[in-house]
């Protein structure tokens, strides 16, 4: 097989690209556009499960304490968790402290202050080793049995509803890469469409003398490919630059929740599979253009 | 080298363009149909080169069915003529030099091998100083001999023209002919369709007419 007639047809679509830099542009941008929103909310959304997957690995539970408990019953208590080996780490933390804690965060210190006697109760923070979510529901449930014991809480669920609901908007961006794919589908059939109609006489003469369809074919599907991917280098820089716009904004917004946040563009394998994507959209897109408008009709 | 076996043509419309038609052009041979417009000339040049398929009966081009031809083996019959259609089909956004390599293109020839021929066939035209010329700054003859360049570059075993010599003025239409005879004699079959046959007869050119899309005796 020769390679010659690629080489031929790529560089003709080349200068076709060449050609006219503004309509190029213009269709590069359309493409780019298309492809920015889904490939940034991508981008957001592995930040978000990277954040998830960070706090996944500590589990806590929460063991309130009545307020009967003394200190030394209290200790008791610890010593006994201590040699629980399904409990990898403890943290007492005192109603005092919890109180103190509560009147550090931003807009509870007024009301802290206005109450007449601290509410909170003494607290064990635990952490469970494993990750089986079955041992961690086995240790809440032998907790809960101990007579110290006012409440248990389970500190996994609200991961859980982060995993789930990074996992929606996984599907969401999915769902918007396919709707939008589609578009820069119909504009690259769209584009072909009328060079196909523009460059009509030539494609006649050329088949007048004995090109095959795959030679006319070749230089619109390459024009395609290489519309696609100039987009796609262009969406990547969109969403380059999208990420280190909004990265101030959503430091400070993590920072109020007291979360270090550092949100990262693109890596550059994403990069390079939203290119590949680009790419073979616009291939797809000239193929089926010149399958709908290259019909024998061309030769008269 | 060329058969037409009971061949008749009816477009869409209604409208029968060729008739019965029966013929056998040789290797070798030039052979002119003449006939007024409307005769039924472009019919059978369409039918040859698989541009259009016959209603009835068969043509057979280097023992070859054209009708019964896929569409994916049609360009490789085409490659073997050499069309000269009557309006020149030109490339106007192309030099001279770029039209003429176009069927090279086609084809996949070597492009260095390419350049050489394009020239050859140029200068064989008369043409070698008009290769950077645009085409519509070339008069009707000139174009016309650029469209013979372009039609003989792929050095064709069959030559065929619509009209080679119509809307030129008598001193380029024997220029023309002259042309025509010299691949003549360098052993191409040629077959032309003119209303205009004076200019062909003293080549001992094999002579056929076409009335109605019907062969007249």
């Amino acid at each position: 097989m020769s390679f010659l007639p690629h080489g031929m047809a790529f560089r003709q679509a080349l200068h076709r690209l060449a050609g006219k830099p503004l309509s190029t542009l213009l269709s590069a941008l359309v493409v780019a556009i298309a492809l920015t929103l889904p490939a940034l909310s991508y981008v957001l959304i592995d930040n978000l499960a990277s954040l998830a997957n960070g706090v996944t690995g500590k589990p806590e539970i929460s063991v309130f304490l009545k307020k009967e408990v003394t200190a030394e019953k209290a200790q008791a208590m610890e010593n006994r968790l201590r040699a629980d080996k399904r409990i990898v780490a403890i943290r007492f933390i005192g109603r005092d402290t919890a109180l103190k804690q509560l009147a550090a965060r931003g807009g509870f210190a007024d009301v802290t202050g206005a109450l007449s006697e601290n509410p909170l109760p003494d607290a064990f923070i635990l952490e469970p080793g494993g990750e089986d979510p079955k041992v961690f529901e086995a240790i809440r449930t032998s907790l809960t049995a101990m007579p110290e014991v006012l409440h248990v809480q389970l500190d996994s669920a609200w991961v859980e509803r982060l995993h789930a609901a990074v996992e929606l908007g996984r599907w969401v961006a999915l769902l918007l890469a396919a709707l939008l794919g589609t578009a820069l589908i119909i504009v690259t059939f769209n584009t072909i469409r009328l060079q196909i109609l523009t460059q009509r006489h030539e494609i006649t003469v050329s088949l007048l003398l004995g090109a095959t369809r795959a030679f006319v074919r070749r230089p619109f599907l390459y024009f395609g490919l290489l519309q696609g991917l100039l987009g796609g280098v262009l969406a990547w820089g969109m969403v380059q630059g999208l990420v280190l716009l909004i990265a101030p904004r959503v430091q400070a917004l993590a920072r109020a929740y007291n979360i270090v946040v550092d949100l990262a563009g693109p890596s550059v394998w994403q990069g390079l599979a939203l290119l590949v994507f680009a790419a073979v959209l616009g291939w797809l897109g000239a193929g089926l253009s010149v399958r709908r408008h290259l019909h024998d009709g061309a030769v008269d | 080298m060329i058969r037409f076996e009971h061949v008749s043509k009816r477009y869409d419309g209604g409208h029968e363009a060729l008739a019965n038609v029966s013929l056998e052009i040789r290797h070798g041979e030039l052979l002119v149909l003449a006939g007024h417009s409307g005769a039924g000339k472009s019919t059978l040049i369409k039918l040859i080169a698989g541009l259009e398929k016959p209603t009835a009966g068969k043509v057979w081009v280097s023992g070859q069915d054209v009708g019964s031809l896929r569409q994916n083996q049609l360009p490789y019959l085409r490659r073997s003529l050499g069309l000269v259609m009557q309006e020149h089909r030109l490339l106007t956004d192309r030099t001279v030099y770029d039209n003429v390599m176009l069927p090279l293109l086609v084809t996949g020839y070597p492009p260095r091998d390419a350049a050489k021929r394009v020239r050859v066939a140029l200068e064989k035209v008369g043409m070698g100083t008009f290769e950077k010329a645009m085409p519509l700054t070339l008069s009707g003859g000139e174009q016309h001999r650029v469209a013979i360049a372009r039609a003989i570059v792929n050095r064709p075993s069959v030559l065929i023209a619509d009209e080679p010599t119509a809307h030129l003025d008598p001193a380029y239409a024997r220029e023309i002919a002259a042309l025509f005879r010299s691949f003549h004699a360098a052993g191409v079959t040629i077959l032309l369709a003119t209303h205009d046959d004076t200019l062909f007869s003293p080549y001992g050119a094999r002579r056929i007419e076409l009335a109605k899309g019907r062969l007249l005796a």
